[in-house]
């Protein structure tokens, strides 16, 4: 296989690792409110990513990395060209982190509910954006000759990309339900459960109505294959989850999110971002990458350190395996604030 | 203005602003580790509260750090777009790998640091904080050997058909000499700012405690804070104190002393790394040791100035303290040797790379160097007197010595900040030295209303976010240290978290 493929693959790798972790964060930041009803519950909720939210983060920042060292030309297009959604994204994901790192920092209840709702706006707005981004790769947007991106930001707003925009949304709602469900013990376990079982039903609906809008324009065989996988993943994943099979349906929204983002790189390789323009002025991975000099030394890296990375994330999960519960959390709020029904 | 000069601008302000938490996190991250070091090994009481106290400190400034670095990952992407493409086969590596082996490292270990208190061995959640700060000192350096290509290309060629630069040893990228000078100076610089903040926040406590109301009620805010008042009671009065377990004072004296060893050993590693900086600097950036002197003609012997009254250009001096051979020596090494002037590294570079003028903004570059050195000076200075004003049982008490406390971590914090912002001007009109001009290198097709709406939303985000960590850190300092006596637990219901969100 040749290196630029080797580090399509790769880079293709770091992001699905990205969203898979990332998107139950956000589905979880997103559903403070949703699944708790008081302090202590909120906490439980925010408490399942706790340990996790951090070293989930550092996917995005190696998918970035790894993107300028590998694919220079796509680096400097992708976030020069869609600017203004990336300043947003990065906003929200500066708010969302310092808004889970401080929320407890203080018993004041009123600084809590502020932070608790910058969480859940700065958890959706990236969980949308993302995938608006994506959306607007794989359609292929206005690239130049010189490779720079020329068309604005309202031509990021188009019906294709808002709708994968949407899918990513709910998925990653989904996801994230799913996760609370796994990690939380009591109410807190049951209203996740019953949540993704309704936000669910939409995931599908959304999914499958992009997967249809993607395959017919662009699919072959294989991209066909990996949205069945995907599909299946997030039906089995829903099944699982109406029988209180926490573990399995976590596995299904997982295979669901990583197989969405595996068609979606199926579809646009050796592509890296086509252009609505000319397809000769297509950023391919020929034409955007790195020296093969380079590259090997990349792959070497990656291969040591990638399975490295994977193990001592994968036992963190471990260590932290453990069900949480309103009795896991001190009520150290400054005055008790009554459970609504 | 245009958006090459708004794209500056916006990268000066985060990235000086995300360059206050860089110090203090990887300061902090050592020394905690080093004192929960200390309380595995002596088990002694002391070392565990203030492991947990200073943990606390660093988490809180950690998490800044993390968020503002976010943007610098991407923000080549965005406002420097044709730097990228013309760098990204060198620059992009480190910055891969400071993902893949750092970063990775860094906040996966310090999240089961975080949580993993009671859920892991001691020694294993002793590794766990020793490896975060491994990780923070790896970023370092590859942020460190990436930024030195800029200052000084090696390991390269030049790809004429596709416009720029090529990797073609990558060893030489990673031992560059720059490099290699600055990875100690910046990790000794960051161990200043972390001894000055602990020996500081010792000192206010220490500070708080000879004052007869030290336990006035406007301070009693927390439940830690009663928790820990009702202790140190408990401890002077001798009643349930455990052996090894000192008083609150003795515990602050600890930190104190430990954090001004600290300032002082690393001050000493910052001048003897400073000063070999200087030399290489010398020699692959010729007119920015010139810059740092603001010395327009040729000299040997060279003196440095310690302080120049001049023209607002720079260009005349009226008045001007000198030490005769100083600069010679900190070029050259030795007292004689000669220091070329900024005309003529001008006609050089004319001669080499064309016409146009190959200086850096001088005043800027001879005040910022100057101050660097005097703020760094007198960080050393205020953590020596602090030692020596504790010595054999002696208490603070004098109430100028606030004042002191709250500038000792500030002086080597910002001679962090104005190191950088020498380095990083005095490289103009550079962005990579003698291959890319700064006004090469910004996104061609991003318009004067992004790079602003984006440098304004960055600035006041970043604004709020300051008060907020300040406040809280103030906060927490105050609280003072926590109690570590476990808490009760209730038959039968769950053990709550040793630390949750």
């Amino acid at each position: 296989m040749e290196l630029t493929t080797v580090w399509f693959l790769l880079i293709a790798v770091l992001w699905i690792g990205y969203f898979v972790l990332e998107g139950f964060d956000f589905g979880v930041g997103m559903l403070i409110h949703v699944l708790g009803r008081n302090d202590r519950e909120r906490r439980v909720v925010v408490n399942t990513i706790g340990p996790h939210f951090d070293g989930n983060e550092v996917w995005l920042i190696t998918a970035g990395g790894a993107t300028f060292a590998a694919f220079p030309e796509w680096y400097a297009t992708l976030f020069s060209g869609f600017y203004l959604p990336l300043l947003l994204i990065l906003v929200a994901l500066i708010i969302r982190l310092v808004a889970i790192d401080y929320r407890s920092k203080r018993t004041d209840l009123v600084w809590r509910q502020r932070w608790d709702l910058a969480i859940t706006v700065a958890s959706a707005v990236p969980a949308l954006l993302w995938g608006v981004a994506f959306g607007n790769i794989l359609r292929g947007v206005p690239i130049d000759a010189d490779a720079e991106y020329v068309g604005g930001f309202v031509n990021l707003l188009n019906p294709f990309a808002l709708l994968t925009g949407l899918v990513t949304c709910s998925l990653f709602l989904t996801h994230g339900a799913v996760f609370v469900a796994l990690k939380t013990d009591g109410v807190v376990r049951d209203r996740a459960n019953s949540f993704a079982a309704k936000i669910g039903v939409l995931a599908a609906v959304l999914t499958v109505a992009l997967a249809l809008w993607l395959n017919l324009s662009h699919g072959s065989p294989v991209s066909w294959a990996t949205t069945v996988v995907a599909a299946v993943g997030l039906l089995g994943g829903l099944a699982a989850n109406r029988r209180g099979r926490e573990g399995w349906a976590f596995v299904g929204t997982a295979t669901a999110v990583a197989f969405l983002f595996i068609t979606a790189f199926l579809v646009l390789f050796p592509n890296v971002m086509p252009s609505s323009l000319n397809p000769e002025w297509n950023l391919t991975i020929s034409n955007a990458s790195s020296t093969p000099y380079t590259l090997t030394i990349m792959t070497w890296a990656a291969a040591i350190f990638i399975p490295i990375v994977l193990a001592y994330q994968t036992w963190t999960y471990w260590v932290f395996r453990k069900r949480i519960s309103v009795s896991s959390i001190r009520d150290d709020a400054d005055r008790p604030e009554p459970a609504r029904p | 203005m245009s958006a090459e000069t708004l794209a500056r601008w916006q990268f000066a302000i985060t990235t000086v602003y995300h360059f206050f938490f860089v110090p203090v996190t990887i300061g902090l991250a050592i020394l905690v580790a080093s004192l929960q070091t200390a309380w595995v090994r002596s088990d002694q009481d002391k070392y565990l509260r203030l492991t947990k106290f200073f943990g606390k400190l660093f988490l809180i400034n950690f998490a800044l750090g993390v968020v503002t670095g976010i943007v610098q990952e991407f923000q080549f992407g965005m406002n420097w777009s044709a730097y990228s493409r013309f760098v990204g086969d060198i620059f992009g590596a480190p910055l891969a790998l400071e993902g893949l082996l750092a970063f990775f490292l860094e906040s996966t270990f310090l999240g089961l640091w975080i949580f993993g208190w009671d859920r892991l061995p001691k020694k294993l959640h002793l590794m766990t904080i020793w490896l975060a700060a491994i990780g923070s000192v790896l970023s370092a350096y590859f942020i460190l050997a990436a930024n030195s290509f800029m200052q000084n290309p090696v390991g390269f060629t030049f790809n004429d058909a596709r416009g720029r630069a090529e990797l073609t040893d990558f060893l030489a990228l990673l031992t560059n000499p720059v490099v290699l000078v600055t990875f100690p100076h910046q990790i000794f610089g960051c161990l200043m700012v972390g001894g000055a903040f602990l020996a500081a926040v010792a000192g206010f406590h220490l500070l708080k405690g000879s004052e007869p109301s030290a336990a006035s009620p406007q301070t009693v805010d927390s439940p830690a804070f009663q928790a820990s008042k009702t202790r140190e009671l408990s401890t002077d009065s001798g009643a349930g104190a455990a052996a090894g377990q000192g008083s609150e004072a003795h515990t602050w004296r600890t930190a104190l002393k430990i954090g001004a060893v600290t300032l002082l050993v690393a001050g000493l590693g910052v001048l003897v790394t400073g000063d070999m900086q200087g030399k290489v600097m010398t020699q692959v950036q010729p007119m920015k040791m010139a810059a740092a002197e603001a010395l327009y003609e040729t000299e040997a012997p060279a003196s440095f100035s310690v302080i120049t009254i001049g023209t607002p250009d720079g260009q005349r001096e009226l008045w001007s303290i000198k030490v005769p051979h100083l600069l010679s020596y900190l070029a050259t090494g030795t007292f004689d040797g000669q220091v070329d002037g900024i005309r003529e590294l001008q006609a050089a570079y004319e001669a080499t790379y064309g016409p146009g003028s190959y200086a850096p903004n001088i005043p800027l570059t001879y005040w910022t160097f100057r101050w660097m050195i005097a703020l760094g000076v007198a960080g050393m200075a205020a953590g020596a007197f602090l030692l020596w004003s504790i010595r054999r049982g002696r208490e603070l008490r004098h109430r100028l010595w606030l004042p002191l406390l709250i500038a000792l971590p500030l002086l080597p914090l910002f001679a962090n900040s104005l190191g950088w912002i020498f380095t990083e001007t005095g490289r103009q009109p550079w962005l990579v030295f003698g291959l890319l001009p700064t006004a090469a290198g910004v996104s061609p097709g991003t318009t004067i209303i992004e790079v602003l709406t984006s440098m304004i939303t960055f600035t006041a985000l970043y604004g709020g976010l300051a008060v907020i960590e300040v406040r809280l850190m103030l906060k927490y300092i105050r609280s003072g240290l926590p109690d570590t006596t476990p808490q009760p637990v209730d038959e039968g219901e769950d053990v709550p978290l040793e630390f949750a969100y």
